[in-house]
């Protein structure tokens, strides 16, 4: 039969395609900038972290997790086997027998792909992606039937007769390349399947080994600051131009998304149309190092934007033709994205990074962000207030200052909320709550600076970085045991962002988020809270993005309200999959138009729990939600619903 | 619009270190921003930009970050006068429109400058600009700044000073990376010493108390008027007709009435 050497000629070409396929890809990723991976220890290590970190993710979609399964398992095996028995001809029942249990396994699994692409939800991309399912099936039958032969099922000297002989070899022959040229060399050229080539690399090569294994790694990277005239990387800008300013890694990252759009399901800015859609950002990206226009995109796209103009090249200005800026200004840097993403792909970092050229190089922060800049720089914060009015929320509170006492357990960072009036009812019910429990606590006073988080978020990461080093250097002058903060963001760049700057001022210190330090408080019996009369009334808990999602802090805020009796109606978005409040990563500096306010959406979401008050741990939360024009529920931070229920101690128990 | 020779008009913007109000701390100084801002519409990359001081400085970063390929630092010590170091620098150049904002935010803060460099320089002096509408070789159409929003339009030959009101377009956002790259061309210049200025004395000024608000209007529409009507006093009178030997008499006899000469 003609089949038995062109068989294993067509797998042998398209084999050899593929890898030249993968060599040319790798060159494609091989533009970017270099960045140390362990090559050794990232490939041993990919299929654990197949097998447990991205499926960890799949498993969020119980249907998707086991059809992908069946698939990419049934495939990997199968396509190894054909290897083995049809390209090799290595005769072995056991192995042909084998090979059909992994293509019915595959079969199986296709169905159920095909199933979903029947009637797809607007997230999925279509295009190319539709014709996968019907590939993924005719792999599968395919080698069945070829295989049946070797498996002993059918005589190997079957015969249909000359002509039937030739009408099947013929079938069988265009099959086999139609599903061979999807299967093999689509997934180095740049197919559907392209996903299974780069991200099994992308997993290999992250960026962010710590992720792996149930670690998290939420803080931005540094800039290298050209300003040292002896530094490699003097007169070089800064932030990302250009696709080839990227890392390798992260350009190689870029290529792993498999366009679920997972990502475009939970985008705060795309559901209030906002002209940004994460997976149409990536898919930019990889429009940009491999060059081309966007013609071939078949998801949604960016809100009220064609499909189609952008143009991009591995040496082209992103933003001069591929991606408008404001797509990249649109991002609240809520992590959303990140965290739904499969093939764990960092979709901030590269926001961040583009942005940091936009600022640094380009001076073009939009609307407000020039000014608060310019305040950041001159005043240390962001709505230049004199600096010695920092403490003056605390004139009637008896704070002790670090200055004073240099040494304390107990260190309250207060952050920018101190210049703001309703920000400052959260400081006071926290002191209220400190004082109650009798903590040895004091404030850093004038010498606290803003924490760098808006600067860094929008792009200037020379200020945020000038902030860091004087903060460390004030911190480092003094002794305490934890420091703790009212304001996720500030929380977040002391615990993730401050280290690598030389300084071990936070070193062996606790970083605690409010919530978390006033659960010990109870958990230690120190404060005494009477139970929340509700009245009837049914409470709801946000998670800020940047307690939750950056910082893995689900439990303690739901643990305190448990402690005063209140039951959390939850919202459907909550936890990791929290809608963003729109406060975060100078979003509302910025500003960008869309055709909804996340902060409206979100209380929506409030509402539809029916709960008349909604408890937050974050004051850029509090800000956003109060926005929201009333009637709406009210919104209390924590603190301030636990400073309401401290027990009084009666006369007799007073010592 | 523009110079149609573009390299006709020859634009040079001093700049000084500011003060931020709040924080005291060095910054961009508001007014002389703008004068680099003006400058940059005018000349664009041909524009010259002037210090005399310090050029290890860092705010001379943040005018840099504006989009300057290079700065000129006029050498001179904290207690210097700027005067003939910016005359000596100019009349070498061939300069003939110079920018600079109305008043220092630091140091002594007179507003003098402009009027004295324009006095050794002999240009005219245009004090409170608001924009430089049109230019060409010889004249140029500018708009004054006059309180509550009006304009007026003059046209002065070239060359002239023109000091920038806080009227005139908003300076751009200074970027880190140009800032940084900028190249600074320092001359260094003979020690000039101000002695006048070394032998005063300087303390802290006391805040004036300040006159109680009392707020007459009753309703929003009055408190607009107040905020945007011309003011009421009609002392002033406008004299266009007039010959020179009057409109001089008329100036003397207020500054009598005033109590500015006796």
């Amino acid at each position: 039969m003609i089949l038995d050497w062109l068989l294993p000629t067509l797998i042998a070409v398209l084999l050899v395609l593929a890898g030249i396929g993968a060599v040319r890809r790798a060159n494609l990723w091989r533009a970017g900038q270099a960045e140390k991976v362990d090559v050794i220890a990232g490939l041993m290590a990919m299929p654990k972290r197949y097998l447990h970190d991205l499926h960890h993710v799949v498993e969020r979609d119980k249907y998707m997790s086991r059809t992908h399964v069946a698939t990419g398992g049934g495939f990997v095996l199968a396509m190894a086997l054909v290897v083995l028995v049809h390209l090799f001809g290595i005769e072995s029942k056991i192995l042909a027998w084998m090979l059909l249990g992994a293509l019915t396994m595959m079969f199986c699994g296709a169905l159920f792909v095909f199933k979903r692409r029947i009637n797809p939800p607007s997230r999925l991309s279509k295009g190319p992606w539709m014709r996968l399912p019907k590939n993924l099936l005719v792999f599968s039958i395919t080698f069945f039937v070829l295989t049946l032969p070797a498996a002993g099922v059918l005589p190997e000297s079957f015969t249909l007769g000359a002509m039937g002989n030739w009408i099947l070899t013929i079938v069988l022959s265009v099959l086999v390349l139609l599903s061979l040229s999807e299967m093999l060399f689509g997934m180095t050229w740049g197919g559907p399947m392209k996903h299974a080539f780069a991200g099994a690399l992308h997993l290999a090569f992250h960026r962010r080994p710590e992720r792996f294994g149930g670690g998290r790694s939420t803080g931005l990277k540094a800039v290298e600051l050209a300003s040292d005239s002896n530094s490699m990387t003097f007169g070089k800008i800064h932030g990302v131009a250009k696709p080839s300013d990227f890392k390798w890694n992260q350009l190689l990252g870029f290529d792993a998304c498999v366009q679920c759009g997972r990502c475009e399901a939970v985008c705060p800015a795309f559901a209030a149309g906002q002209p940004l859609n994460p997976k149409k950002l990536i898919q930019d990206m990889v429009v940009g190092f491999a060059g081309g226009t966007d013609e071939k995109y078949a998801g949604s796209p960016y809100p009220n934007k064609e499909v189609g103009k952008a143009k991009g090249g591995v040496d082209q200005i992103i933003t001069e033709g591929l991606i408008s800026s404001e797509t990249l200004w649109s991002c609240t840097t809520c992590r959303a994205c990140v965290e739904e993403c499969p093939m764990m792909i960092e979709h901030v970092d590269a926001i961040v990074d583009m942005r940091r050229f936009l600022t640094l190089e380009k001076g073009e922060t939009p609307n407000k962000g020039a000014q608060v800049l310019e305040n950041i720089i001159a005043t240390d914060n962001p709505n230049g207030h004199s600096p010695a009015s920092r403490t003056h929320w605390a004139a009637d509170q008896n704070l002790k200052v670090m200055k004073d006492v240099k040494q304390v357990d107990v260190l309250f960072w207060v952050s920018d909320g101190a210049f703001d009036m309703r920000s400052q009812r959260i400081l006071r019910s926290f002191v209220k709550l400190l004082k109650a429990a009798n903590v040895d606590v004091a404030i850093l006073g004038d010498e606290e600076l803003d924490s760098g988080d808006v600067a860094r978020r929008l792009g200037d990461d020379a200020t945020f970085q000038s902030l860091a080093k004087r903060n460390l250097a004030v911190l480092s002058q003094y002794q305490f045991n934890k420091i703790v903060t009212t304001d996720p963001h500030a929380f977040h760049c002391l615990k993730n962002e401050y280290g690598g700057f030389g300084s071990d001022a936070l070193k062996g210190v606790d970083v605690l988020h409010h919530t978390t330090f006033l659960n010990q408080l109870i958990k230690e019996g120190r404060l005494e809270l009477d139970a929340f009369a509700s009245n009837g009334g049914k409470v709801t808990y946000h998670d800020p993005c940047y307690l939750g999602r950056y910082n893995g802090e689900y439990e303690a805020p739901r643990e305190l309200l448990a402690s005063l009796g209140i039951k959390i109606a939850e919202m459907e978005r909550s936890g990791y999959r929290s809608r963003c409040c729109g406060g975060g990563g100078g979003a509302p500096i910025t500003d960008i138009p869309g055709e909804r306010r996340i902060a409206d959406m979100r209380m929506e979401d409030v509402t539809s729990t029916g709960a008349d008050m909604v408890a937050v741990g974050c004051q850029q939360c509090t800000a956003m939600l109060e926005g929201v024009v009333e009637p709406r529920p009210v919104i209390r931070d924590i603190a301030e619903i636990l400073a309401g229920q401290i027990r009084e101690p009666k006369e007799g128990e007073r010592v | 619009m523009l110079p149609n020779g573009e390299h006709s008009v020859k634009v040079v913007s001093l700049v000084s270190i500011g003060r931020h109000p709040q924080s005291g701390r060095s910054r961009r100084a508001e007014q002389d921003g703008r004068a680099v801002e003006l400058g940059l519409k005018l000349a664009g990359d041909n524009l010259t930009v002037v210090h005399a001081g310090d050029s290890q400085e860092p705010v001379l970063r943040q005018y840099a970050g504006m989009g300057l390929n290079a700065l000129t630092v006029l050498s001179q010590e904290a207690d210097g006068d700027a005067l003939p170091l910016m005359y000596d620098f100019l009349s070498q150049s061939d300069a003939n429109v110079l920018l600079m904002g109305i008043r220092a935010e630091s140091g002594e803060s007179s507003g003098m400058l402009p009027y004295l460099l324009a006095e050794k320089l002999g240009w005219p002096l245009l004090s409170r600009v608001a924009d430089i509408v049109h230019i060409n070789q010889r004249e140029a159409e500018v708009l004054l700044a006059l309180p509550r929003g009006q304009r007026r339009s003059v046209t002065v030959s070239l060359p002239f000073v023109a000091t920038i009101d806080n009227a005139a377009i908003e300076a751009r956002q200074t970027a880190f990376g140009p800032g940084l790259r900028a190249k600074i061309n320092l001359i260094e210049n003979q020690k000039i010493t101000d002695d006048t200025a070394t032998a005063w004395q300087i303390s802290p000024a006391k805040p004036r108390p300040k006159r109680m608000k009392v707020v007459k209007a009753k309703n929003a529409a009055d408190r607009f008027k107040a905020a945007t009507a011309k003011p009421a006093g009609g002392g002033g009178k406008i004299m266009k007709n007039e010959t020179p030997a009057e409109k001089a008499q008329a100036i003397f006899d207020l500054l009598l009435e005033e109590k500015v000469i006796r």
